[in-house]
Protein backbone atom coordinates (compact mmCIF):
# COMPACT_ATOMS: atom_id res chain seq x y z
CA UNK A 1 0.00 0.00 0.00
CA UNK A 2 2.76 2.29 0.52
CA UNK A 3 4.52 1.10 -3.11
CA UNK A 4 4.96 4.19 -5.01
CA UNK A 5 2.24 5.00 -7.68
CA UNK A 6 1.86 2.78 -10.53
CA UNK A 7 -1.03 4.72 -12.23
CA UNK A 8 -3.31 3.64 -15.21
CA UNK A 9 -3.06 4.97 -18.40
CA UNK A 10 -4.94 7.60 -19.42
CA UNK A 11 -4.69 7.31 -23.55
CA UNK A 12 -6.43 3.61 -22.80
CA UNK A 13 -9.37 5.27 -22.72
CA UNK A 14 -9.57 7.02 -26.15
CA UNK A 15 -10.44 3.84 -28.74
CA UNK A 16 -13.09 3.11 -26.40
CA UNK A 17 -14.60 7.10 -26.42
CA UNK A 18 -14.05 7.86 -29.78
CA UNK A 19 -16.36 4.33 -31.08
CA UNK A 20 -19.02 5.79 -28.12
CA UNK A 21 -18.85 9.78 -28.39
CA UNK A 22 -20.13 11.64 -31.76
CA UNK A 23 -17.37 13.76 -33.74
CA UNK A 24 -18.34 17.04 -32.34
CA UNK A 25 -18.17 15.72 -28.91
CA UNK A 26 -14.69 14.45 -29.43
CA UNK A 27 -13.70 17.42 -30.87
CA UNK A 28 -15.16 19.28 -28.01
CA UNK A 29 -13.02 16.94 -25.48
CA UNK A 30 -9.61 17.69 -27.68
CA UNK A 31 -10.11 21.57 -27.48
CA UNK A 32 -11.03 21.25 -23.88
CA UNK A 33 -7.87 19.12 -23.31
CA UNK A 34 -5.48 21.59 -24.73
CA UNK A 35 -7.43 24.49 -23.54
CA UNK A 36 -6.87 22.63 -19.92
CA UNK A 37 -3.13 21.75 -20.47
CA UNK A 38 -2.16 25.51 -20.85
CA UNK A 39 -4.40 27.16 -18.19
CA UNK A 40 -5.58 25.11 -15.49
CA UNK A 41 -8.45 26.59 -14.58
CA UNK A 42 -10.10 26.13 -17.38
CA UNK A 43 -11.14 22.69 -16.17
CA UNK A 44 -13.47 24.37 -13.74
CA UNK A 45 -15.74 25.22 -16.07
CA UNK A 46 -14.98 22.42 -19.19
CA UNK A 47 -15.47 19.92 -16.56
CA UNK A 48 -19.27 20.24 -15.63
CA UNK A 49 -20.42 20.18 -19.58
CA UNK A 50 -18.48 16.66 -19.99
CA UNK A 51 -22.19 15.14 -19.78
CA UNK A 52 -23.92 17.42 -22.58
CA UNK A 53 -21.27 17.79 -24.64
CA UNK A 54 -19.32 14.39 -24.64
CA UNK A 55 -22.36 12.24 -23.32
CA UNK A 56 -23.52 10.29 -20.65
CA UNK A 57 -24.25 6.68 -22.32
CA UNK A 58 -22.30 3.67 -20.56
CA UNK A 59 -18.90 3.47 -22.20
CA UNK A 60 -19.70 0.10 -23.24
CA UNK A 61 -22.52 -0.11 -25.44
CA UNK A 62 -23.57 -3.33 -23.53
CA UNK A 63 -23.34 -2.36 -20.36
CA UNK A 64 -26.97 -1.63 -18.58
CA UNK A 65 -27.43 1.51 -17.81
CA UNK A 66 -28.59 0.69 -14.13
CA UNK A 67 -25.14 -0.88 -13.15
CA UNK A 68 -23.62 1.23 -10.94
CA UNK A 69 -20.07 -0.05 -11.85
CA UNK A 70 -20.65 0.92 -15.46
CA UNK A 71 -18.33 3.80 -16.66
CA UNK A 72 -19.94 5.86 -18.83
CA UNK A 73 -19.01 8.55 -21.47
CA UNK A 74 -18.42 11.83 -19.43
CA UNK A 75 -16.26 9.25 -17.02
CA UNK A 76 -14.26 8.64 -19.73
CA UNK A 77 -13.94 12.63 -20.71
CA UNK A 78 -13.49 13.88 -17.53
CA UNK A 79 -10.94 11.86 -16.45
CA UNK A 80 -8.83 12.78 -19.47
CA UNK A 81 -9.48 16.43 -18.76
CA UNK A 82 -7.98 15.62 -15.36
CA UNK A 83 -4.95 14.04 -16.59
CA UNK A 84 -4.07 16.46 -18.85
CA UNK A 85 -3.46 18.41 -15.85
CA UNK A 86 -0.38 16.69 -14.85
CA UNK A 87 1.13 17.39 -11.91
CA UNK A 88 -1.08 20.62 -10.70
CA UNK A 89 -4.07 18.52 -10.82
CA UNK A 90 -4.11 19.07 -6.87
CA UNK A 91 -4.33 22.42 -7.53
CA UNK A 92 -7.97 21.99 -8.96
CA UNK A 93 -8.99 18.23 -7.33
CA UNK A 94 -10.52 19.19 -3.84
CA UNK A 95 -12.31 22.37 -5.03
CA UNK A 96 -13.80 20.33 -8.58
CA UNK A 97 -14.73 17.96 -6.02
CA UNK A 98 -16.59 20.20 -3.71
CA UNK A 99 -18.38 22.13 -6.19
CA UNK A 100 -19.26 19.16 -8.04
CA UNK A 101 -22.39 17.57 -9.08
CA UNK A 102 -22.73 13.84 -8.59
CA UNK A 103 -21.71 13.09 -11.93
CA UNK A 104 -18.84 15.17 -11.77
CA UNK A 105 -18.10 13.26 -8.44
CA UNK A 106 -18.45 10.05 -10.25
CA UNK A 107 -16.32 10.93 -13.11
CA UNK A 108 -13.44 12.62 -10.51
CA UNK A 109 -13.51 9.21 -8.41
CA UNK A 110 -12.91 7.28 -11.23
CA UNK A 111 -10.25 8.94 -12.36
CA UNK A 112 -7.90 9.10 -9.57
CA UNK A 113 -5.93 5.44 -10.38
CA UNK A 114 -4.90 7.55 -13.70
CA UNK A 115 -3.54 10.66 -11.47
CA UNK A 116 -0.49 11.89 -9.66
CA UNK A 117 -1.68 11.64 -6.35
CA UNK A 118 -0.26 9.58 -3.96
CA UNK A 119 -2.36 9.17 -0.98
CA UNK A 120 -3.60 13.09 -1.07
CA UNK A 121 -7.14 11.92 -2.45
CA UNK A 122 -8.06 10.06 0.22
CA UNK A 123 -10.30 12.70 2.06
CA UNK A 124 -12.37 12.44 -1.46
CA UNK A 125 -12.15 8.40 -1.00
CA UNK A 126 -13.45 8.79 2.70
CA UNK A 127 -16.34 11.43 1.64
CA UNK A 128 -17.92 9.81 -1.30
CA UNK A 129 -17.57 6.25 0.83
CA UNK A 130 -19.54 8.14 3.79
CA UNK A 131 -22.53 8.79 1.32
CA UNK A 132 -25.56 7.09 0.43
CA UNK A 133 -25.54 7.50 -3.12
CA UNK A 134 -24.66 4.00 -4.75
CA UNK A 135 -23.02 5.20 -7.98
CA UNK A 136 -20.30 7.52 -5.74
CA UNK A 137 -20.25 4.46 -3.49
CA UNK A 138 -18.98 2.46 -6.44
CA UNK A 139 -16.79 4.88 -7.68
CA UNK A 140 -15.06 5.28 -4.99
CA UNK A 141 -13.44 1.79 -4.25
CA UNK A 142 -12.01 1.29 -7.71
CA UNK A 143 -8.25 0.97 -7.90
CA UNK A 144 -7.22 3.53 -5.77
CA UNK A 145 -9.01 2.77 -2.73
CA UNK A 146 -7.60 -0.78 -3.49
CA UNK A 147 -3.93 0.60 -3.12
CA UNK A 148 -4.69 3.39 -0.57
CA UNK A 149 -7.17 2.83 2.07
CA UNK A 150 -6.53 0.80 5.04
CA UNK A 151 -7.55 -2.27 5.91
CA UNK A 152 -10.25 -0.93 8.08
CA UNK A 153 -11.70 1.07 5.70
CA UNK A 154 -11.70 -0.72 3.30
CA UNK A 155 -13.70 -3.65 4.91
CA UNK A 156 -16.10 -1.07 6.24
CA UNK A 157 -16.65 0.21 2.72
CA UNK A 158 -17.57 -3.67 1.47
CA UNK A 159 -19.83 -3.86 4.37
CA UNK A 160 -21.65 -0.89 3.52
CA UNK A 161 -21.79 -1.87 -0.07
CA UNK A 162 -23.43 -4.76 0.45
CA UNK A 163 -25.73 -3.05 2.99
CA UNK A 164 -26.51 -0.64 0.08
CA UNK A 165 -26.88 -3.03 -2.70
CA UNK A 166 -23.73 -2.52 -4.26
CA UNK A 167 -22.70 -5.23 -6.31
CA UNK A 168 -19.33 -6.47 -4.54
CA UNK A 169 -17.84 -9.04 -6.82
CA UNK A 170 -16.73 -6.09 -9.84
CA UNK A 171 -14.56 -4.08 -6.91
CA UNK A 172 -11.14 -3.78 -7.70
CA UNK A 173 -9.66 -4.97 -4.36
CA UNK A 174 -12.10 -8.45 -4.50
CA UNK A 175 -10.69 -10.28 -2.83
CA UNK A 176 -7.33 -9.44 -2.36
CA UNK A 177 -7.92 -6.88 -0.28
CA UNK A 178 -9.99 -8.72 2.28
CA UNK A 179 -8.75 -9.44 5.36
CA UNK A 180 -9.54 -11.88 8.25
CA UNK A 181 -11.95 -9.40 9.94
CA UNK A 182 -13.41 -8.63 6.58
CA UNK A 183 -14.51 -11.82 5.81
CA UNK A 184 -15.96 -11.46 9.77
CA UNK A 185 -17.76 -8.78 9.62
CA UNK A 186 -19.68 -9.85 6.56
CA UNK A 187 -20.52 -13.20 7.72
CA UNK A 188 -22.00 -11.59 10.94
CA UNK A 189 -23.81 -9.30 8.77
CA UNK A 190 -25.33 -12.59 6.65
CA UNK A 191 -26.58 -13.57 10.05
CA UNK A 192 -28.08 -10.52 10.92
CA UNK A 193 -29.70 -10.74 7.55
CA UNK A 194 -30.76 -14.41 7.99
CA UNK A 195 -32.37 -14.00 11.39
CA UNK A 196 -34.01 -11.19 9.92
CA UNK A 197 -36.00 -14.05 7.42
CA UNK A 198 -33.78 -11.83 4.65
CA UNK A 199 -31.99 -12.48 1.74
CA UNK A 200 -28.05 -11.60 0.94
CA UNK A 201 -26.57 -11.62 -2.43
CA UNK A 202 -24.38 -14.34 -3.23
CA UNK A 203 -21.55 -12.97 -4.00
CA UNK A 204 -20.92 -11.91 -0.43
CA UNK A 205 -19.44 -16.02 -0.28
CA UNK A 206 -16.27 -14.79 -1.78
CA UNK A 207 -15.49 -12.02 0.80
CA UNK A 208 -16.70 -14.96 3.65
CA UNK A 209 -14.88 -17.53 2.17
CA UNK A 210 -11.40 -15.78 1.54
CA UNK A 211 -10.80 -16.24 5.80
CA UNK A 212 -13.96 -18.47 6.65
CA UNK A 213 -14.89 -16.81 10.23
CA UNK A 214 -15.66 -20.59 11.74
CA UNK A 215 -17.67 -19.05 14.87
CA UNK A 216 -19.68 -16.85 12.53
CA UNK A 217 -20.09 -20.03 10.27
CA UNK A 218 -21.69 -22.29 12.84
CA UNK A 219 -23.84 -19.39 13.85
CA UNK A 220 -25.35 -19.15 10.48
CA UNK A 221 -25.63 -22.97 9.83
CA UNK A 222 -27.75 -23.23 13.20
CA UNK A 223 -30.46 -21.09 11.90
CA UNK A 224 -30.94 -23.82 9.56
CA UNK A 225 -32.52 -25.00 12.90
CA UNK A 226 -34.06 -22.22 13.87
CA UNK A 227 -37.82 -22.93 15.37
CA UNK A 228 -39.28 -20.14 12.62
CA UNK A 229 -40.02 -21.06 9.57
CA UNK A 230 -38.55 -17.64 7.72
CA UNK A 231 -35.23 -18.27 9.35
CA UNK A 232 -34.99 -21.36 8.43
CA UNK A 233 -35.86 -20.56 4.68
CA UNK A 234 -33.27 -17.82 4.55
CA UNK A 235 -30.55 -19.80 6.05
CA UNK A 236 -31.46 -22.42 3.05
CA UNK A 237 -31.14 -19.79 0.20
CA UNK A 238 -28.00 -17.97 1.97
CA UNK A 239 -26.38 -21.08 2.12
CA UNK A 240 -27.45 -22.54 -1.49
CA UNK A 241 -25.78 -19.61 -2.67
CA UNK A 242 -22.57 -20.86 -0.80
CA UNK A 243 -22.91 -24.09 -2.87
CA UNK A 244 -23.25 -22.07 -6.02
CA UNK A 245 -20.47 -20.40 -6.36
CA UNK A 246 -17.90 -23.13 -4.95
CA UNK A 247 -15.22 -23.74 -7.45
CA UNK A 248 -16.17 -20.64 -9.15
CA UNK A 249 -14.41 -17.43 -9.26
CA UNK A 250 -17.61 -15.82 -10.02
CA UNK A 251 -15.88 -12.37 -10.39
CA UNK A 252 -17.14 -10.67 -12.69
CA UNK A 253 -15.83 -7.57 -13.09
CA UNK A 254 -17.50 -5.43 -15.87
CA UNK A 255 -15.45 -4.46 -19.04
CA UNK A 256 -15.54 -1.20 -18.30
CA UNK A 257 -13.47 -1.51 -15.17
CA UNK A 258 -10.52 -3.30 -16.98
CA UNK B 1 -51.17 10.68 -17.27
CA UNK B 2 -47.87 12.05 -17.97
CA UNK B 3 -46.64 14.84 -15.24
CA UNK B 4 -44.22 17.68 -14.86
CA UNK B 5 -43.96 19.59 -11.82
CA UNK B 6 -42.22 22.38 -12.05
CA UNK B 7 -41.54 23.47 -8.78
CA UNK B 8 -41.38 21.13 -5.73
CA UNK B 9 -39.12 21.29 -2.87
CA UNK B 10 -38.14 17.86 -2.44
CA UNK B 11 -35.78 18.19 -0.05
CA UNK B 12 -38.12 18.83 2.65
CA UNK B 13 -40.43 15.66 0.82
CA UNK B 14 -39.86 12.28 2.53
CA UNK B 15 -40.04 9.07 0.03
CA UNK B 16 -43.18 8.38 0.30
CA UNK B 17 -44.02 12.03 -1.14
CA UNK B 18 -41.76 10.56 -4.24
CA UNK B 19 -43.51 7.14 -4.73
CA UNK B 20 -47.00 8.95 -4.17
CA UNK B 21 -45.99 11.50 -7.18
CA UNK B 22 -44.72 8.97 -8.99
CA UNK B 23 -47.91 6.74 -8.82
CA UNK B 24 -49.69 10.34 -9.81
CA UNK B 25 -47.77 9.95 -13.25
CA UNK B 26 -44.75 12.69 -11.90
CA UNK B 27 -41.97 11.55 -14.79
CA UNK B 28 -39.75 14.83 -14.00
CA UNK B 29 -39.96 17.74 -11.62
CA UNK B 30 -37.91 20.45 -11.13
CA UNK B 31 -36.28 21.67 -7.40
CA UNK B 32 -36.30 25.47 -7.10
CA UNK B 33 -33.49 26.82 -4.70
CA UNK B 34 -35.01 28.46 -2.06
CA UNK B 35 -34.82 29.43 1.41
CA UNK B 36 -35.23 26.46 4.18
CA UNK B 37 -37.51 28.09 6.86
CA UNK B 38 -34.97 29.41 8.98
CA UNK B 39 -32.18 32.11 7.35
CA UNK B 40 -28.98 30.67 6.79
CA UNK B 41 -25.86 32.47 8.55
CA UNK B 42 -22.89 31.69 5.87
CA UNK B 43 -21.96 31.46 2.16
CA UNK B 44 -21.01 27.62 3.04
CA UNK B 45 -24.67 26.50 3.75
CA UNK B 46 -25.49 27.85 0.38
CA UNK B 47 -22.85 25.51 -0.95
CA UNK B 48 -23.86 22.06 0.68
CA UNK B 49 -27.57 22.82 -0.39
CA UNK B 50 -26.46 23.48 -4.11
CA UNK B 51 -24.90 20.70 -3.89
CA UNK B 52 -27.34 18.40 -2.56
CA UNK B 53 -29.67 19.75 -4.89
CA UNK B 54 -27.30 18.50 -7.60
CA UNK B 55 -26.34 15.26 -6.45
CA UNK B 56 -27.98 13.81 -3.66
CA UNK B 57 -31.94 14.63 -4.37
CA UNK B 58 -31.53 13.45 -7.92
CA UNK B 59 -30.59 10.56 -6.79
CA UNK B 60 -33.12 10.07 -4.78
CA UNK B 61 -35.88 11.14 -7.05
CA UNK B 62 -34.12 8.47 -9.53
CA UNK B 63 -35.31 5.75 -7.22
CA UNK B 64 -38.63 6.53 -8.00
CA UNK B 65 -38.18 6.91 -11.71
CA UNK B 66 -38.22 10.65 -11.52
CA UNK B 67 -35.78 12.70 -13.35
CA UNK B 68 -35.20 15.68 -10.83
CA UNK B 69 -34.13 18.85 -12.52
CA UNK B 70 -33.23 21.86 -10.31
CA UNK B 71 -33.21 26.06 -10.13
CA UNK B 72 -29.89 27.84 -8.60
CA UNK B 73 -29.96 31.35 -7.01
CA UNK B 74 -30.27 33.69 -4.11
CA UNK B 75 -33.96 33.84 -3.38
CA UNK B 76 -35.23 37.65 -2.08
CA UNK B 77 -35.47 36.72 1.90
CA UNK B 78 -32.26 36.05 2.38
CA UNK B 79 -31.03 38.10 0.04
CA UNK B 80 -31.45 40.60 2.49
CA UNK B 81 -28.40 39.92 4.43
CA UNK B 82 -25.62 41.83 2.72
CA UNK B 83 -22.93 39.40 3.71
CA UNK B 84 -24.81 36.42 2.19
CA UNK B 85 -26.19 38.65 -1.05
CA UNK B 86 -22.10 39.36 -1.88
CA UNK B 87 -20.94 36.08 -0.78
CA UNK B 88 -23.69 33.73 -2.83
CA UNK B 89 -23.64 35.79 -6.60
CA UNK B 90 -20.43 35.24 -6.40
CA UNK B 91 -20.20 31.36 -6.25
CA UNK B 92 -23.57 31.14 -8.27
CA UNK B 93 -21.60 30.93 -11.83
CA UNK B 94 -20.51 27.85 -10.69
CA UNK B 95 -23.32 26.35 -10.31
CA UNK B 96 -25.20 27.75 -13.45
CA UNK B 97 -22.60 25.96 -15.70
CA UNK B 98 -23.55 21.82 -13.76
CA UNK B 99 -25.96 19.84 -16.04
CA UNK B 100 -29.84 19.82 -14.78
CA UNK B 101 -30.01 23.31 -13.58
CA UNK B 102 -32.80 24.36 -16.03
CA UNK B 103 -33.15 27.85 -14.88
CA UNK B 104 -31.71 30.95 -12.60
CA UNK B 105 -34.35 30.70 -9.54
CA UNK B 106 -36.04 31.19 -7.53
CA UNK B 107 -35.15 35.17 -7.45
CA UNK B 108 -37.54 37.61 -7.24
CA UNK B 109 -39.58 39.94 -4.57
CA UNK B 110 -40.60 39.13 -0.95
CA UNK B 111 -40.41 43.05 0.97
CA UNK B 112 -39.94 44.35 -2.11
CA UNK B 113 -36.93 46.13 -0.59
CA UNK B 114 -33.40 47.36 -2.83
CA UNK B 115 -31.15 44.66 -1.62
CA UNK B 116 -33.58 41.99 -3.18
CA UNK B 117 -33.93 44.32 -6.16
CA UNK B 118 -30.21 44.33 -6.43
CA UNK B 119 -29.87 40.40 -6.23
CA UNK B 120 -33.22 40.26 -8.68
CA UNK B 121 -31.42 42.52 -11.51
CA UNK B 122 -27.92 40.64 -11.14
CA UNK B 123 -29.62 37.27 -11.55
CA UNK B 124 -31.66 38.16 -14.21
CA UNK B 125 -27.94 38.85 -15.84
CA UNK B 126 -26.52 35.90 -15.00
CA UNK B 127 -29.21 34.04 -16.64
CA UNK B 128 -28.87 35.70 -19.73
CA UNK B 129 -25.03 35.38 -19.47
CA UNK B 130 -25.29 31.30 -18.72
CA UNK B 131 -28.39 30.94 -21.23
CA UNK B 132 -30.82 29.75 -18.83
CA UNK B 133 -34.54 30.23 -18.17
CA UNK B 134 -35.36 32.38 -14.90
CA UNK B 135 -38.08 31.30 -12.59
CA UNK B 136 -39.29 34.30 -10.67
CA UNK B 137 -41.12 34.27 -7.29
CA UNK B 138 -43.90 36.44 -6.64
CA UNK B 139 -43.95 38.19 -3.05
CA UNK B 140 -47.45 36.80 -0.54
CA UNK B 141 -47.63 40.46 0.68
CA UNK B 142 -48.34 43.28 -2.16
CA UNK B 143 -48.47 40.43 -4.90
CA UNK B 144 -49.54 43.08 -7.72
CA UNK B 145 -47.04 45.97 -6.88
CA UNK B 146 -44.78 42.82 -6.74
CA UNK B 147 -45.36 41.49 -10.00
CA UNK B 148 -45.57 44.23 -11.68
CA UNK B 149 -42.38 45.86 -10.77
CA UNK B 150 -40.52 42.38 -11.60
CA UNK B 151 -42.23 42.82 -15.06
CA UNK B 152 -40.37 46.20 -15.20
CA UNK B 153 -36.99 44.69 -14.35
CA UNK B 154 -37.39 41.89 -17.08
CA UNK B 155 -38.23 44.32 -20.09
CA UNK B 156 -35.67 46.61 -18.70
CA UNK B 157 -32.84 43.42 -19.10
CA UNK B 158 -31.24 41.55 -21.46
CA UNK B 159 -33.36 38.56 -20.97
CA UNK B 160 -36.38 37.72 -23.19
CA UNK B 161 -39.31 37.48 -21.71
CA UNK B 162 -40.18 33.91 -22.98
CA UNK B 163 -37.40 32.61 -21.33
CA UNK B 164 -38.88 33.70 -17.78
CA UNK B 165 -41.76 32.05 -15.98
CA UNK B 166 -43.36 34.28 -12.95
CA UNK B 167 -44.69 31.72 -10.32
CA UNK B 168 -47.73 32.04 -7.64
CA UNK B 169 -50.50 33.81 -9.47
CA UNK B 170 -53.31 34.63 -8.88
CA UNK B 171 -56.67 35.79 -10.38
CA UNK B 172 -55.77 39.20 -10.30
CA UNK B 173 -51.83 39.15 -11.09
CA UNK B 174 -52.45 36.56 -14.08
CA UNK B 175 -53.70 39.30 -17.42
CA UNK B 176 -50.51 41.54 -16.56
CA UNK B 177 -48.09 38.65 -16.72
CA UNK B 178 -49.42 37.08 -19.90
CA UNK B 179 -49.58 40.40 -21.54
CA UNK B 180 -45.62 40.73 -20.32
CA UNK B 181 -44.80 37.85 -22.58
CA UNK B 182 -43.59 35.64 -19.68
CA UNK B 183 -45.01 32.08 -18.56
CA UNK B 184 -47.38 32.33 -15.94
CA UNK B 185 -46.81 30.00 -13.00
CA UNK B 186 -49.94 28.93 -10.39
CA UNK B 187 -49.08 27.25 -7.00
CA UNK B 188 -51.62 25.03 -5.96
CA UNK B 189 -52.13 24.64 -2.46
CA UNK B 190 -54.17 23.40 0.35
CA UNK B 191 -55.23 26.43 1.69
CA UNK B 192 -53.45 29.57 0.44
CA UNK B 193 -52.19 30.73 -2.32
CA UNK B 194 -54.48 29.05 -5.19
CA UNK B 195 -56.30 25.77 -5.52
CA UNK B 196 -57.72 24.12 -8.14
CA UNK B 197 -61.13 24.48 -8.80
CA UNK B 198 -59.93 28.27 -8.74
CA UNK B 199 -57.12 26.90 -11.45
CA UNK B 200 -59.81 25.76 -13.59
CA UNK B 201 -61.59 29.33 -13.35
CA UNK B 202 -58.41 30.93 -14.97
CA UNK B 203 -57.52 28.76 -17.65
CA UNK B 204 -61.21 28.91 -18.81
CA UNK B 205 -60.74 32.44 -18.84
CA UNK B 206 -57.05 33.03 -19.76
CA UNK B 207 -56.52 29.80 -22.07
CA UNK B 208 -53.99 27.61 -21.49
CA UNK B 209 -51.17 29.13 -23.52
CA UNK B 210 -47.95 29.78 -21.44
CA UNK B 211 -49.56 28.03 -18.48
CA UNK B 212 -47.89 26.22 -16.11
CA UNK B 213 -49.27 24.70 -13.06
CA UNK B 214 -46.82 23.27 -9.84
CA UNK B 215 -47.22 21.95 -6.09
CA UNK B 216 -44.82 23.96 -4.89
CA UNK B 217 -44.86 21.21 -2.38
CA UNK B 218 -42.12 22.29 0.85
CA UNK B 219 -42.04 22.17 4.43
CA UNK B 220 -44.95 24.00 4.88
CA UNK B 221 -48.19 22.44 4.51
CA UNK B 222 -48.65 21.50 1.27
CA UNK B 223 -49.22 18.85 -0.99
CA UNK B 224 -47.24 17.10 -4.09
CA UNK B 225 -50.02 15.73 -5.30
CA UNK B 226 -51.69 19.12 -6.63
CA UNK B 227 -50.53 18.87 -10.36
CA UNK B 228 -52.18 15.48 -10.55
CA UNK B 229 -55.22 16.87 -8.48
CA UNK B 230 -55.46 20.51 -11.38
CA UNK B 231 -55.25 17.65 -13.98
CA UNK B 232 -58.40 16.45 -12.16
CA UNK B 233 -60.36 19.04 -11.83
CA UNK B 234 -59.43 20.17 -15.77
CA UNK B 235 -61.10 17.07 -16.81
CA UNK B 236 -64.30 17.39 -14.26
CA UNK B 237 -64.75 21.13 -16.22
CA UNK B 238 -64.54 19.40 -19.79
CA UNK B 239 -60.95 19.94 -20.60
CA UNK B 240 -59.77 16.93 -22.99
CA UNK B 241 -56.46 14.89 -22.89
CA UNK B 242 -54.66 16.94 -24.88
CA UNK B 243 -55.08 20.66 -23.55
CA UNK B 244 -54.45 18.28 -19.76
CA UNK B 245 -51.13 17.12 -21.24
CA UNK B 246 -50.19 20.45 -22.53
CA UNK B 247 -50.36 22.29 -18.91
CA UNK B 248 -49.02 19.61 -16.83
CA UNK B 249 -45.99 18.38 -19.36
CA UNK B 250 -45.88 20.31 -22.49
CA UNK B 251 -45.63 23.76 -21.45
CA UNK B 252 -43.27 23.23 -18.91
CA UNK B 253 -41.07 21.23 -20.91
CA UNK B 254 -41.06 23.92 -23.74
CA UNK B 255 -40.14 26.23 -21.34
CA UNK B 256 -37.13 24.45 -19.20
CA UNK B 257 -35.86 23.02 -22.66
CA UNK B 258 -35.05 26.56 -23.65
CA UNK B 259 -32.08 25.57 -21.28
CA UNK B 260 -30.92 22.73 -23.16
CA UNK B 261 -30.12 20.91 -20.24
CA UNK B 262 -33.03 18.64 -19.48
CA UNK B 263 -32.43 15.35 -19.26
CA UNK B 264 -35.75 13.43 -20.75
CA UNK B 265 -33.97 11.00 -22.40
CA UNK B 266 -34.91 7.36 -21.68
CA UNK B 267 -38.02 8.23 -19.80
CA UNK B 268 -40.10 6.60 -23.34
CA UNK B 269 -41.37 9.81 -23.73
CA UNK B 270 -40.93 9.51 -28.13
CA UNK B 271 -43.25 12.21 -29.02
CA UNK B 272 -41.06 14.52 -26.89
CA UNK B 273 -38.91 14.39 -29.88
CA UNK B 274 -41.35 15.26 -32.68
CA UNK B 275 -42.56 18.38 -30.42
CA UNK B 276 -39.15 19.37 -29.73
CA UNK B 277 -37.55 19.14 -33.19
CA UNK B 278 -35.47 16.06 -32.31
CA UNK B 279 -34.05 15.10 -28.41
CA UNK B 280 -30.65 16.62 -28.84
CA UNK B 281 -33.20 19.80 -27.41
CA UNK B 282 -33.83 17.83 -24.57
CA UNK B 283 -30.58 16.02 -23.72
CA UNK B 284 -27.74 18.44 -24.92
CA UNK B 285 -26.95 21.62 -26.67
CA UNK B 286 -29.61 23.46 -28.07
CA UNK B 287 -29.41 23.02 -32.00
Amino acid sequence: MTSPDRLLDPEALWPPLEERATPEGIAWLRESIDEIAADPTAIRTRFPMAGRKVGREPLDPDADPEDVHAWTIDDAARTLMLAALGDRVTDELDELYRFGDGAERRGLLRALPYLPLGDRALDLTDDAIRTNDTRLLAAALGPYATAHLDDAGYAQAVLKCVFSGVPIAPLDGIPERVTPDGSRMLAAFVHERIAAGRDVPAEVWIVIDRHPPQDELRAIESELESPFNDRRRAAERALAGRAAGDGDASKARTQATN
Amino acid sequence: MRIFDPHAHMTSRTTDDYEAMAASGVKALVEPAFWLGQPRTSVGSFVDYFNSLLGWERFRAAQFGIRHHCTIGLNPKEANDDELRRGVLEILPRFLAKDGVVAVGEVGFDAMTAAEEEALVAQLEMAHEHDLPVLVHTPHRDKAAGTKRTIELVAASSIDPERVLIDHNNELTVAEVKESGCWAGFSIYPNTKMDEHRLVRVLEEHGTDKMIVNSACDWGISDPLKVAKSAAAMRSAGFDDNEIDKVVWRNPVELFAQSGRLILDELGERDLAATFEGNTLLRGERA
